[in-house]
């Protein structure tokens, strides 16, 4: 299976591109382990050779900052993706795989929540906790974006229940969560895998855009809190562009490489989606 | 009931219960922090030591008033209920005795003048451009295609901050921030015009380059299903004119991008936000991060409900005109099955 992926140049790129910025964000910290938040310089001094983007308006390294950055979005990313696609994936799956009442129930809600504008949730929950960890960014954000993984989880299990193989398991007297384990999560991994990469990817981005909205992480850095740190600062009009485009790049190219590696494995489990085969 | 009818009537019950749940969101959530919200929030105001204690009293007894907070939380989830459907957000906190009518009124036409364009064209634009490139093919699709998908996968924020950096900033040709000259003073004149005019496209431009992009890439891929299919082959032994097709191929793949637009509308709505602190635009998004900069309670709750109200209303539209092009929903109503 890699290696006709890795065949697919779009996935291969966005692939090592994002495999770059994840071990930059990893391992930089490891190694540069200075406290990001502490002042080395004045306002807004350029790159040189020592600090090699330079410091921010109020005198912090800005790669020092950058690299435990990438690290900590990364990690708001992976907590709110992991935990919205398993609420996606357990709401999606009882509701297509016992179908009825339950259904109707799980359904109704999803749609409910689909139809608020994820940010406004993000808002009020964010405001409501006034105080705000890394992990508890993530949560907030985990619990907010579940909707439409369980929607489209919900499509795959109501399909796949009326399957030949389910009713043998079935009839043959297996158990419903092994048969749920067994019979209906292996044919849509695939699927969960796609939803778990874009959970990631918007993920990443709700933290940029609550940090925008001055509602980030406290006392810990991320790429969010970098923007807003020098939109605020000025950065921008001041000319100071090491401190604000690095975190802006950054931030795109994670967003556009998660795009990518999600599309190209839609179209390796969905053939139909090539133009030439 | 008439299919039509009953198509209508869920939808708008749906709507309805949408909207109460954000309300009660809206409600409660706030008053899970741990107190009396008014006793905190007015301790905050006189810790800065900027507000006298007369009127710190007499705020306190405003928003007791206002809250009904000697009563039972059902029955003040009722006032609130009541309240929001008189139109009446409350009092702000951070610009007391403002009320939050008056301050979000002051912001919203800036944030509508900006998104609802940003929105139709975009949605028109980006569609046209990525049936045309399913159709054409080779190097022009290539093209379509993968700035589309450039465009889609930036984030709103990121486009803003790129365009602000690269045409107010290294090349100066635009204004950087506000939505006006601060020298100007907003009135009907041909100067004021022509300054918000060059205020208004940077932050236009993020927002619409992008909804061009997710728009284009999803129809693509539509219009290269439908172009799959028996009846364009068909049309095209028969020597129809491109263009016949072409729009035939639109109509067809319209029915998705119709539900696209209203996914569309959810997420600008939120990058809309972020895109006007980028620009300091002086539209819903600035005022709200103001808001939560000064823990105003009422702005911040009265600007996500009325965000609520504008997403769930566009969605209505949509779902409205679904109902009327979707050629099976229209055909039940007429009685044809």
């Amino acid at each position: 299976m890699l290696r006709s992926l890795l065949k697919n140049s779009r996935f291969t790129f966005s692939a090592v591109l994002l495999l770059i910025i994840v071990l930059v964000g990893v391992i930089g910290p490891l190694i540069r382990r200075a406290n990001p938040l502490f002042a080395v310089g004045g306002r807004y001094d350029r790159p040189d050779s020592k600090l090699w983007l330079g410091t921010d308006a109020i005198g912090n390294d800005v790669f020092l900052q950058l690299i435990h950055g990438i690290g900590n979005s990364l990690y708001i990313g992976l907590v709110a993706g992991v935990i919205a696609t398993l609420i996606g994936v357990i709401i999606g799956l009882s509701a297509g795989y016992f179908g009825g009442l339950l259904d109707e129930v799980l359904m109704g809600m999803t749609n409910v929540f689909i139809t608020i504008p994820t940010i406004v949730i993000l808002v009020l929950l964010s405001v409501t906790l006034n105080s705000r960890s890394t992990v508890l960014l993530g949560v907030i954000i985990g619990v907010t974006s579940w909707p439409w993984t369980a929607r489209a989880v919900r499509s795959q299990a109501a399909s796949l229940r009326s399957r030949e193989h389910v009713d043998v398991a079935r009839l043959s007297g297996i158990s419903t969560p092994r048969i749920l384990m067994g019979e209906i999560l292996p044919y849509m991994a695939s699927y969960v895998v796609m939803a778990f990469v874009l959970q990631m990817s918007s993920g990443i981005l709700n933290e940029a855009g609550l940090s925008l909205l001055g509602l980030g992480p406290d006392n810990s850095i991320s790429l969010g809190k970098l923007l807003q740190g020098a939109l605020q600062g000025e950065a921008l009009r001041t000319g100071a562009y090491w401190a604000i485009l690095p975190p802006t790049l950054i931030l795109a190219l994670i967003s556009f490489a998660l795009l990518m590696v999600q599309s190209s494995l839609d179209e390796y489990f969905n053939p139909r989606l090539r133009r030439n085969t | 009931m008439k299919p039509f009818t009953r198509y209508l009537v869920t939808k708008i019950a749906w709507y309805l219960l949408a909207f109460l749940a954000a309300a009660a969101l809206n409600f409660f959530l706030p008053r899970l922090i741990p107190g009396n919200p008014v006793d905190q929030i007015v301790s905050g105001m006189g810790s800065g030591g900027t507000v006298s204690s007369a009127s710190l009293q007499r705020i306190y007894a405003t928003y007791i008033k206002e809250f009904g907070l000697d009563q039972p939380l059902i029955v003040q989830f009722g006032t609130y209920l009541n309240r929001l459907f008189h139109g009446d957000l409350g009092t702000s906190f951070a610009n007391y005795p403002a009320s939050v009518n008056s301050i979000v009124r002051a912001a919203l036409p800036w944030s509508i003048a900006l998104q609802l364009p940003a929105i139709l064209i975009g949605w028109l634009i980006g569609n046209v451009l990525g049936a045309v490139a399913a159709y054409r093919g080779g190097i022009f699709d290539r093209t379509v295609f993968l700035g589309a998908l450039g465009f889609s996968s930036i984030p709103y924020f990121s486009l803003a901050i790129l365009l602000l950096y690269a045409f107010a900033v290294a090349w100066p040709i635009l204004p950087s921030s506000g939505g006006y000259n601060f020298i100007n003073s907003p009135a009907f004149t041909f100067g004021f015009f022509v300054d918000a005019l060059q205020h208004y496209i940077l932050p236009f431009l993020s927002l619409v380059l992008i909804v061009i992009g997710g728009q284009a890439v999803g129809m693509r891929s539509m219009a290269i299903y439908e172009l799959g299919s028996d009846y364009v082959s068909y049309e095209n032994s028969m020597g129809l004119g491109e263009n016949r097709i072409i729009r035939g191929i639109f109509r067809n793949a319209m029915l998705p991008q119709i539900t696209g637009l209203a996914l569309a509308i959810g997420s600008l709505v939120g990058g809309a936000l972020i895109t006007e602190i980028v620009f300091s635009y002086p539209g819903i998004g600035t005022t709200l991060f103001t808001a939560i900069g000064q823990n105003d309670y009422p702005v911040i709750q009265g600007i996500t409900i009325l965000i609520t109200l504008a997403v769930l209303g566009a969605n209505f539209l949509v779902d409205l005109s679904y109902g009327f092009i979707d050629p099976r929903i229209r055909a039940s109503q007429q009685g044809e099955r």
